[in-house]
């Protein structure tokens, strides 16, 4: 997994919160920054998707590791 | 008139199952960047007391999933016994949190951060002789013609 800048651990949440406490982490970013979400929640795959292409922050990676869902999101 | 999205939602039940779709969707449309706002009518006002007190019933309602496969042998009719309500509500609550869904206190808190604006009806407040002052800071109070105000301009308008 590449570089990143802050973590966010969502496990145990169910939608619509790993997308919810992904938007205020990334408010407290700087553009550019890499922040990287660990999920439990299968919904969050395309939910993640989605988020980034309505919002602009790019979705970097997208990979499912040990039962875990990892997502790589660039602040736009 | 800003160019962001607009969603408008129409909240009309007060119950605990009805409470969480307006919310999940305003929380979420924010998040994606909507301007939000929510008008809540008749039971969906509710949703605005300061101390919610909101319960799912099994009562007239065969999609509920009962617990321990009630529903295959226990009549209908004992699903309206005194506690009843507020034991589905009590495994209900249960059974969110083990799953880490949110709870509504929290989702509402979280739309008031992202600036949903939440306008209660005036007309039913009158109505139901509510006090404004159980509801929560910051809602606002209007009628019809103000939501056309919103929702004629809004991409998305939901009646729930």
């Amino acid at each position: 997994m590449a570089d990143f800048d802050q973590e966010l651990d969502a496990s145990g949440l169910n939608c619509p919160l790993p997308i919810l406490r992904a938007k205020k982490t990334l408010n407290q970013m700087d553009s550019g920054k890499v922040l990287h979400i660990i999920a439990t929640d299968p919904g969050s795959v395309k939910d993640f998707e989605a988020f980034s292409k309505q919002t602009g922050n790019e979705l970097m990676e997208s990979k499912e590791e040990g039962g875990k869902f990892h997502f790589l999101i660039k602040k736009a | 008139m800003s160019d962001a999205k607009k969603l408008a939602i129409i909240a009309t039940k007060g119950s605990l199952d009805w409470a969480y779709p307006p919310f999940i969707l305003a929380s979420t449309a924010s998040a994606l960047g909507y301007e939000t706002q929510i008008f809540f009518t008749f039971y969906g006002l509710q949703l605005l007391r300061k101390q919610l007190s909101l319960e799912v019933t099994p009562l007239g309602n065969p999609g509920m999933p009962m617990p321990m496969a009630m529903d295959k042998w226990f009549p209908v009719l004992l699903t309206a016994l005194p506690g009843m309500q507020s034991m589905m509500t009590a495994m209900m609550k249960k059974k969110m949190k083990d799953k880490g869904v949110a709870s509504i206190e929290e989702l509402r808190e979280l739309c008031q951060e992202a600036e949903v604006k939440l306008i209660a009806c005036q007309m039913t407040v009158d109505l139901f002789d509510m006090n404004p002052a159980e509801f929560i800071d910051g809602v606002e109070y209007a009628g019809a013609a103000a939501f056309f105000e919103f929702a004629g301009d809004s991409d998305i308008c939901l009646y729930i």
